[in-house]
């Protein structure tokens, strides 16, 4: 099994959810974050004070997928979240050891 | 404010002027005029609007959200406490007549005495000109509110609250009573002798809190982190509401300051419309050509900068007055709020000084320019040249700058002595509201 954490545009969300849909990924979870990579922040202007905002809104979406699929699952949330401007985002793949279902104690992929 | 005594009238010339006007009689010989009372009577509610809650929000989107609370609570205790020192001997310091004469300059000249504490003497019955005096009361309590209210916006975000009362009873006291008494108490008063025009309250509100804010930012320091790091406001749409509320409640306060239903009132109305109007597009337009962009926090600031500007002059200038009074103000207060802090490196957080300092220093001087007839405006007084007129208005802005300014610093002194005037760095971190109100402004969690 794999952790796919996805830093994502806000606005990328709908269509990447879309597009796991597509592929059978039945959950995910969403959180809103901030953070800096190449894109920098932006400049605000407050009565003539000039801030530089260095953390931009993301959203991080966490996903545990099945070792079969989390290939093109990858590819469809590059696709997704893709606008070609800098500030896109990133994807992290990790190893995941085990998922256990509470409600039912299932394990492994079942537990997905 | 309209003068009801006759002294002074004498000295004006303009037919138009003086058919607007009451009859020259001493106060309290008038009968009531129901439409003036109906009409003060809805500009004193609107006046109290301004500041609950139109200035409380104006501030609270202003600052960051962990302390929102804390200046919707200043703003409210300050309503609440200036009322009650209002009729224990406010009233009295500002509007007792005792002791002056026209013409003599002696301590009645620059306060009232204690004649009229606890409203003695302010029953059912009791005229101020064609009005009850209750209504004038609390027509007045309402200018006597918003005053101190503005200076929060200098120690916002870092001042005790047990300090901020203590200081603010004080000054109300003994700075807002005296300076209003000097303007507008009547044939006698300091101002008022030396023919100042200040119809709404130029000097007495704007440039009084204006410079008490100054001297409030400087003796309390800046804070933490200030200008270092970025401390945007956390709802320019509750300031946008705010200031909405205080272009609305302006109307109150200028066209009330008439006293009266009349042609005064109107004109008053019109220019502080057309005032206000243009000092909006004049800060928008320069913060657009400077900044790239128009910002919406730039139109509402340059609207209140318009609206201090003409509070002095709505009652002297004309419609073509006002489109000038607007646009200095608009570009003046535009360089208060941003270039002149920045330089100076004083941490006036709201910009209490940048808008009511400056705006109300501009539309002070500017009333005695734009009062003239040959400027549109409703006429000076006879024999009395712009040159004269524009003097007499620095007379009074820089009595003002220097009372006020003085005996704010030795006030700010006295409750930090007795009380300490900030909050610690501990409770400045965790903000106001959590620190000083145990309670928090948003609570969004399920």
């Amino acid at each position: 099994m794999k952790l796919l954490k996805c830093i994502v545009r806000p606005s990328a969300l709908e269509r990447v959810k879309e597009e796991l849909g597509k592929l059978g990924v039945t959950g995910m979870t969403v959180s809103e974050v901030k953070g800096f990579g190449r894109q920098k922040g932006h400049k605000e202007v407050y009565r003539g004070a000039e801030y530089n905002i260095d953390f931009t809104p993301k959203l991080k979406i966490e996903i545990v997928v099945a070792d079969e699929i989390a290939d093109r699952v990858v590819g469809a949330v590059k696709v997704a979240a893709h606008s070609g401007n800098i500030g896109d985002g990133k994807i992290f793949v990790m190893p995941v050891e085990e998922v256990v279902r509470i409600r039912t104690g299932e394990t492994g992929d079942a537990a997905i | 404010m309209e003068r009801f005594n006759g002294a002074r009238k004498k000295k004006w010339s303009v037919p138009a002027l003086l058919a607007t006007l009451a009859l020259p009689t001493l106060a309290g010989a008038q009968e009531l005029n129901s439409g003036d009372t109906a009409w003060m009577l809805t500009a004193t509610a609107l006046v109290l609007f301004m500041t609950i809650p139109g200035l409380a929000l104006f501030y609270g989107g202003l600052v960051r959200v962990k302390n929102v609370l804390s200046v919707l609570m200043q703003c409210f205790a300050l309503t609440a406490m200036v009322t009650l020192i209002w009729v224990l001997w406010g009233y009295s310091l500002a509007f007792d007549a005792t002791g002056m004469q026209a013409g003599v300059t002696n301590i009645n000249s620059f306060v009232g005495t204690f004649g009229k504490a606890l409203l003695a003497g302010v029953g059912i019955d009791s005229l101020t000109g064609t009005i009850p005096e209750t209504v004038f009361v609390c027509f007045q309590l309402t200018f006597a509110i918003i005053t101190p209210a503005l200076i929060v916006g200098a120690f916002a975000e870092r001042m005790k609250f047990s300090a901020m009362l203590l200081f603010m009873a004080l000054w109300s006291t003994l700075v807002y009573s005296p300076i209003c008494h000097m303007a507008w108490a009547g044939v006698g008063g300091f101002f008022w002798d030396l023919g100042v025009l200040d119809f709404a309250g130029g000097t007495v509100v704007h440039i009084n809190a204006g410079i008490a804010a100054l001297v409030a930012a400087l003796v309390l320091g800046k804070r933490q982190g200030y200008p270092r790091h970025p401390i945007p406001p956390h709802s320019l749409t509750l300031t946008v509401v705010g200031a909405g509320m205080l272009w609305v409640g302006w109307f109150g306060f200028n066209a009330g300051s008439a006293v009266a239903a009349n042609g005064k009132a109107g004109m008053a109305m019109l220019v502080t419309q057309v005032a206000t109007a243009l000092a909006a597009l004049t800060w928008m337009a320069v913060e657009w050509m400077k900044h790239g962009k128009p910002s919406v926090l730039g139109i509402v600031t340059g609207a209140v900068a318009g609206l201090v500007a003409i509070t002095p002059a709505s009652g002297s200038v004309g419609p073509m007055g006002a489109i000038a009074i607007g646009i200095a103000a608009g570009v003046l207060c535009f360089w208060g709020a941003t270039s002149l802090k920045q330089k100076l490196g004083y941490d006036d957080s709201l910009d209490a000084f940048g808008v009511h300092g400056i705006g109300g220093i501009t539309g002070a001087l500017l009333t005695g320019i734009f009062a003239d007839a040959s400027l549109g405006g409703q006429g000076l007084a006879e024999g009395v040249s712009i040159g004269q007129q524009f003097g007499v208005q620095l007379i009074s802005v820089v009595t003002t700058l220097v009372y006020s300014g003085v005996v704010s610093w030795i006030l700010l002194k006295v409750v930090d002595g007795l009380v300490g005037l900030r909050v610690s760095d501990d409770e400045e971190a965790r903000g106001l509201d959590i620190s000083l109100h145990n309670e928090q402004g948003y609570f969004l969690e399920s």
